[in-house]
């Protein structure tokens, strides 16, 4: 096996040093009823070319981009990926390193993820951001607890257009600590109704996601000077399309506490879900209650700049049971693909790229408006938009899968109330005549 | 090899991304408009993120030269204790980059999806074969994320009982992370003191065990590289109290092919396939920690689950008694891929890994145990623990070997863990690495030693070789300057 450089006469050599008659010698610590009966029951071993053929095989029982036109974004967003990501990342000196324990040989690393966390406030707006938390849900999570152990309450408000598998992250993060999480309702226009918030009483924290599940922009300042009006409450804003802020008003700018989301969007593979990013960015003075890994600037013995890991004091390792959170591995690379992603894309493509995400997704919803296949809600969208088909849809739908088209994500499963509604999401790597055949398919 | 590997070279400065560039620069090719400008509400619209402006070469070399200043498995010899840096295979990259995985929507309907959802099948039943706990779910993002999933599915357990429990026995061996999960979902911990050998001893867990605790985590291999020879008396103990048994993966890596965890006793178990089966770490992230359980704890393990119908699979949701969803999709499905290709290449020879990975740790300790003080000098698995109790009297520290070693060319072991070792110097040296390689950070330890006794000042003063020397975390920390 190529990966095992062990010759028989290496064995035997070492088991001499070791004083094993054998192998199976250096066990004779674990007793027999520990011990399996059987060997293992695995497949292969494949060489590397049949594991290639294998692999083929199954990717190709896969309807993914760019061989399927998919509109469907819902928290996972196919961008275009430059090929320089893709390249750098393959570094073996990037991608084979462990969490920068020992500075003086991690700078390359540390100096990314320093990069990341201060393009990660400017885009967001925020003072401080971590290293990484391991996705857009978990994020959510972490922060409302964050809001727990600031503001010691012990209850949450959470807006129903929150993605809905983050909104089960959070339950499920919730569920053994006995702290309670409500539910905002949507308003006509698409937008968290904050108008009953008072009547919940005493709040930790308050989450909208902006753009939020529907693809509509919330409005972040009105929001937050009503959350605001009880100066305990934390202002929660979660996010699942980065790339939004390339255009929008950064939640920093309207009175976020903490702002938190997935970042799949920059230079992040789909990959049916994972591996991500999340994005995690506070106000300073919540600095030390945290979670998640911290990078800071500091010199070395001869006076020259370098960076370390830093306020440990809030982690597992050194704090234990009383750590502001349980994470250790986060998701440095994806950390680091969206630094190099955010590097290419610059402030000025930025703008760019989130101005064509949002007249192609435009263009798409004024098509299909005057085909008759309007919105049930009224606010500005970014890239994504719910629309509302005649009945049988759902059979044109099925006939398009034939056709590489995915025409949108079926709302029936998340949201009763939309049964007859689908989220669609254009983004760059869908064109104008994509969606013209796409508009006439779905509605001749 | 006569020369020391470490030497010193040409290597750049390079100053912080938006030190560089200039505005209207641009590193990515954006497609060209073609569709009407639609302007945004001038209310909702910001300015737009001050990102620096870069060519593509700028960004290339950016990158290029930060990497030079890391060092990974790919460059050397990695012994980070408790860690498992083995090497990563790059066929498994080809694997998880196909299109029809790395293109692939996470909500596609199963007829679109079925590549994938035959890997995250056959997947898990690779890992419950591993393991004998043939209940698996591979949501969790990393080992600590598997560790909560493992306290709530404690917590469920006994909820679901109708008695509700407190607290979970932690022994004093254990990873940092395990008490902080169990606070995370509740449970007060309470410490659990390993015997004079090393390891538990069921007496003391017999001491502490009542009907208000939820049961234990256990680490096995423990964190000092030993077997816990009494984990089945120590799982009857907690089971007569109908507790249950976590097991810490994390060193998984000593025992493959070898133990069945499910004999015992251990109920719950994550994995970290970023340490045992091979995929990269990414410098921090991301992994992924499966979870693996009895057959009694099924009903409890994350929805969607992966159901096989036929010849065909889908995603299930509907089992009321699981503890929820922990991952906004199904966990990091490129991490999987990864260690699917690698058991794949691996087949039976996992159990050689195992077998490698205890030979290379008995062979330095027993090389090293004239050098280094060896505080259980015991056969050990898959790692071996020194301290640096016979470099104190040159008032030399395990810090400053551990810096020395990277002028030797290698990366430090772990260090100052686990606790209950003073002074600690944690070596896993993993499978992957041959006899020769291991012979050369032998004898780098070995001329380490000796300096401590000739030059203790060689090696406060070390490391020389690398970017930066040492870096001042108290300034750091006390004035913390986390962006620019």
């Amino acid at each position: 096996m190529r990966y095992l450089p062990h010759t028989q006469e290496d064995i035997d050599k070492m088991l001499q040093v070791a004083g094993a008659s054998d192998l199976d010698a250096l066990f004779s610590s674990i007793s027999e009823d520990c011990r399996r009966k059987e060997a293992l029951n695995l497949p292969g071993p494949l060489t590397e070319w049949e594991l290639n053929g294998h692999m083929d095989a199954l990717a190709a029982n896969m309807g993914a981009s760019p061989a399927y036109k998919v509109f469907m974004g819902a928290g996972s967003y196919n961008h275009y990926i430059p090929e320089i990501t893709r390249q750098l990342l393959l570094r073996g000196e990037y991608f084979t390193a462990y969490t920068p324990y020992q500075p003086e040989i991690s700078q390359g690393t540390l100096q990314t993820i320093y990069e990341y966390q201060t393009l990660v406030c400017r885009l967001l707006g925020m003072d401080v951001a971590n290293a990484s938390m391991y996705d857009g849900a978990s994020a959510l999570a972490e922060a409302l607890l964050m809001t727990i152990r600031i503001s010691r309450r012990n209850k949450v408000a959470v807006s129903r257009a929150i993605h809905p598998s983050y909104r089960k992250v959070v339950e499920t993060y919730f569920a053994p600590t006995g702290f309670e999480v409500v539910e905002l309702p949507v308003g006509k226009d698409g937008r968290t109704d904050l108008a009953g918030l008072a009547e919940f009483g005493d709040l930790a924290g308050v989450a909208l996601q902006s753009p939020n599940f529907f693809g509509c922009i919330e409005d972040l300042e009105a929001a937050g000077n009503t959350i605001h009006t009880d100066k305990k409450t934390l202002f929660v804003t979660s996010f699942s399309e980065p790339l939004a802020y390339g255009l929008l008003k950064p939640p920093g700018a309207c009175g976020a506490d903490i702002a938190c989301g997935e970042g799949q969007s920059f230079g992040i593979p789909q990959s049916f879900g994972g591996p991500g990013l999340g994005m995690f960015a506070a106000k300073q003075r919540y600095l030390r209650t945290m979670p998640g890994r911290l990078i800071g600037k500091t010199v070395d013995r001869d006076g020259k700049t370098g960076f370390v890991l830093t306020l440990a004091t809030r982690e597992q390792h050194i704090r234990r049971e009383k750590a502001t959170s349980n994470i250790c591995s986060n998701q440095g690379l994806c950390a680091t693909a969206s630094t190099m992603y955010m590097a290419a894309l610059g402030g000025t493509g930025i703008r760019e790229l989130a101005s064509l995400n949002r007249n192609r997704s435009e263009y798409l919803k004024s098509a299909l408006a005057a085909a008759g296949c309007s919105s049930p809600f009224t606010a500005p969208t970014f890239n994504e938009f719910v629309v509302r088909f005649p009945d049988g849809f759902s059979d044109t739908w099925q006939a398009l899968l034939e056709k590489k088209i995915v025409a949108g994500l079926p709302l029936a499963p998340y949201y009763p109330e939309l049964s007859d509604c689908w989220l669609m999401c254009v983004t760059e790597t869908i064109d104008k005549k994509d969606i013209d055949l796409m508009v006439k398919e779905v509605t001749q | 090899m006569k020369e020391k590997m470490g030497t010193t070279g040409l290597i750049f400065n390079e100053p912080l991304l938006w030190e560089k560039g200039s505005q209207g620069r641009k590193g990515m090719s954006l497609p060209r408009p073609d569709v009407e400008d639609v302007p945004l509400d001038e209310a909702l619209t910001g300015e737009g993120p001050d990102f620096p402006d870069l060519s593509e070469l700028d960004v290339v070399r950016h990158f290029t030269k930060l990497s030079q200043w890391n060092f990974g498995v790919d460059s050397g010899m990695y012994p980070l204790g408790s860690c498992t840096m083995k090497y990563n295979p790059k066929t498994n990259e080809r694997q998880a980059s196909l299109p029809g995985f790395a293109g692939a929507h996470p909500l596609l309907p199963p007829s679109l999806s079925q590549g994938a959802l035959s890997i995250l099948h056959d997947l898990q039943h690779y890992l419950g074969e591993v393991t004998g706990l043939p209940a698996v779910t591979l949501q969790p993002a990393a080992g600590s994320h598997g560790e909560l999933t493992g306290m709530l599915i404690f917590a469920a357990y006994h909820k679901n009982k109708g008695n509700p429990r407190s607290k979970v026995l932690i022994p004093d061996t254990a990873h940092g992370t395990n008490p902080a999960s169990a606070s995370l979902c509740g449970f007060k911990s309470v410490a659990v003191q390993s015997g004079p050998d090393g390891v538990l001893l069921p007496e003391s867990v017999a001491g502490l065990m009542d009907e208000d605790t939820a049961g234990i985590m256990i680490t096995n291999p423990n964190t000092l590289g030993l077997f816990e020879d009494n984990i089945r008396q120590v799982a009857e103990v907690v089971h007569q109290k109908g507790g249950l048994v976590y097991g810490d993966g994390a060193n998984m890596n000593a025992i493959m092919g070898i133990v069945d965890v499910a004999e015992t006793g251990v109920d719950v178990l994550h994995l970290n396939l970023h340490k045992t089966f091979s995929t990269p770490h990414g410098g921090g992230g991301p992994g992924a920690g499966p979870v693996c359980v009895t057959p009694e704890l099924d009903p409890f393990l994350p929805v969607p689950r992966v159901v096989k119908e036929g010849e065909s699979f889908r995603f299930d949701e509907e089992y009321p008694l699981s503890v929820g969803k922990i991952h906004g999709f199904f966990g990091n499905f490129g991490i999987l891929i990864r260690a699917y290709s690698y058991i794949l290449s691996m087949g039976k020879h996992l159990k050689q890994a195992s077998q490698y990975a205890v030979l290379n740790a008995n062979y330095i300790k027993e090389c090293l145990k004239g050098d280094f003080h060896l505080p259980y000098d015991r056969p050990c698995m898959h790692e071996c623990v020194f301290t640096d109790k016979n470099q104190q009297e040159h008032h030399v520290a395990t810090l400053d070997m551990a810096k020395r070693l990277m002028d030797h060319g290698f990366h430090p072991p772990t260090i100052y863990f686990p606790l209950v070792v003073s002074g600690a110097i944690m070596i896993e040296p993993t499978e992957s690495e041959s006899k020769e390689t291991l012979d050369l950070f032998i004898d780098a330890m070995k001329q380490i030693a000796q300096e401590a006794k000739d030059c203790p000042d060689c090696l406060h003063e070390s490391p020389q070789f690398p970017k930066v020397r040492r870096l001042d975390e108290t300034a750091a920390a006390r004035k913390p300057c986390l962006k620019d």
